[in-house]
């Protein structure tokens, strides 16, 4: 598949974006927890084109050894691309940049487990990417944070992640790859709603101050939204089964 | 004392559940005067004390817990045990019964790398594994039943308020069940057919542990297949 060719403009006089959306409008957003029957806990994402995996095991025992700390649990995490992720085939060996995202993801999930818990084991993360349209760092932390509860691992709150970023001047919300791409700015947070903690912040691109004021705002905004769905993404899989036994003793109850 | 979420509703971590002078109980943390969900549970209100029971996660070993394990090494003075908690255990040869001192035999002739064992857990304190000890009644190696593995986190809706549960599945399914704190329940039936409907109740708890009136349908599902059974038998009479 060629490179997407550049877009003549990002933002079209109506001031829609290139896949119709307002300047302040998130993808279609889809959740799901509990998928893999193999990992303690899961959770998959899908944001605009995003189809992300995310798997976690543990705590269990740490192994090489010498990793254990003797006071907390370790979280390792391991933000992974597949090679049909992309348009041009990605080697499968770990890059530079899926090192640093594993990175950064870990730091922004570590500040909610509550590690102390379970002393010299590990927390295991895995994020596969299997499309990627921009943003996926953004779209892993969410995942993560549910399948880290889907896990039954003890934290503090869910994490919520997106992304903001700035197109043709305008600041715009949840970039997607093509506006990654030729905008001007990308500006990821990832936050802990109740107790206001922003635990990602980084940014590729020039912004001015007030740009990026009002950037994050409407990226803290964006997350409160997501949070909300990760709650009820978790609850739903209880509450499914509870619905579909608990209605069907009813009507013998009133025979 | 304002109680913000409902009793036994499903939380979510994060959630606010009660707000004033609550105690806090297990699965939950406090900042100032609110107290939250640390974890995917159902709320409970026990007098003033706010706790989740968690519907997902391992087992963490206690001193005191029953378990069932198995072996996946020999040393030379014991046995290492995967007990499926986050550190594999230890079961001194000390602590199992037989001849006391030190064993000129070889330790597999007790128990053997995949034995299922029922242990207790005799001491844990989060800096050096778990230690089991294999003596005392019913406990040992496990050469008959069946063994059933379920989430550590159902174990105590499997046994129910005051053992309601686990003593009604065992009258029900004619059955002997013994359940270790790890998720490891043992079932020996009279016939194969008893312990397939025990088998069945036991996974169908786990699966509904978050339900109302859960203990009256176990006791109408193990009926219904009593029922299937007996016509089965005298079809084939």
């Amino acid at each position: 598949m060629p490179e997407p060719k550049q877009p003549e403009k990002l933002i079209d006089e109506k001031g829609l974006r290139i896949d119709g959306r307002r300047l302040d409008q998130l993808r279609p957003l889809k959740l799901e927890v509990g998928l893999l029957d193999k990992a303690d806990g899961s959770a998959y994402i899908e944001q605009g084109k995003n189809k992300i995996l995310v798997a976690v095991y543990g705590p269990r025992e740490a192994h090489p050894k010498h990793i254990a700390m003797p006071e907390r649990a370790v979280i390792r995490c391991r933000y992974h691309m597949a090679p049909f992720s992309v348009d041009e085939r990605k080697s499968p060996a770990p890059s530079r940049r899926e090192m640093e995202l594993s990175k950064v993801i870990r730091e922004s999930l570590e500040p909610v487990v509550l590690t102390d818990l379970y002393p010299r084991t590990t927390i295991d993360v895995f994020i596969e990417v299997l499309q990627s349209d921009g943003g996926s760092r953004c779209a892993g932390i969410t995942a993560a944070s549910l399948a880290l509860a889907d896990a039954g691992i003890p934290m503090k709150e869910l994490v919520a992640a997106c992304a903001v970023g700035k197109i043709q001047g305008k600041m715009a919300l949840d970039l997607s790859d093509a506006e990654d791409k030729y905008g001007d700015a990308d500006l990821p947070v990832a936050l802990v709603p109740n107790m206001g903690l922003v635990t990602l912040l980084q940014m590729d691109g020039n912004l001015t101050t007030a740009e990026f004021e009002q950037g994050l705002s409407m990226a803290m905004e964006a997350c409160k939204t997501i949070h909300t769905m990760q709650r009820e993404t978790l609850k739903k899989k209880y509450a499914t089964i509870k619905d579909a036994v608990e209605e069907r003793e009813e009507p013998e109850i009133v025979a | 004392m304002v109680l913000v979420a409902e009793p036994k509703q499903v939380v979510a971590p994060g959630e606010l559940l009660a707000e004033g002078d609550h105690l806090l109980g297990d699965n939950a943390y406090k900042v100032g005067t609110q107290i939250f969900s640390a974890c995917i549970g159902i709320l409970e209100v026990d007098g003033n004390r706010v706790f989740v029971v968690p519907l997902k996660g391992g087992y963490f070993p206690r001193a005191g817990d029953l378990v069932g394990g198995r072996i996946v090494d020999i040393g030379l003075s014991g046995w290492t045990v995967d007990i499926r908690a986050p550190y594999e255990a230890m079961l001194p040869a000390s602590e199992t019964p037989g001849p006391r001192g030190p064993r000129r035999r070889d330790l597999s002739s007790s128990f053997d790398v995949g034995d299922m064992v029922l242990a207790e857990v005799l001491d844990f304190d989060r800096t050096r594994d778990p230690l089991l000890t294999a003596k005392g009644p019913g406990l040992g190696k496990v050469s008959t039943g069946r063994v059933v593995e379920i989430s550590a986190a159902k174990i105590p809706r499997l046994i129910g308020r005051k053992g309601s549960m686990i003593s009604m599945l065992k009258q029900e399914t004619r059955c002997q069940i013994t359940v270790g704190q790890n998720g490891v329940v043992l079932v020996w039936g009279k016939s194969p057919e008893d312990e397939r409907v025990a088998v069945e109740a036991i996974y169908m708890v786990e699966r509904e542990a978050h339900t109302r009136g859960l203990t009256d349908r176990i006791r109408e599902m193990i009926s219904k297949s009593r029922m299937v059974e007996q016509v089965a038998g005298t079809q084939t009479a």
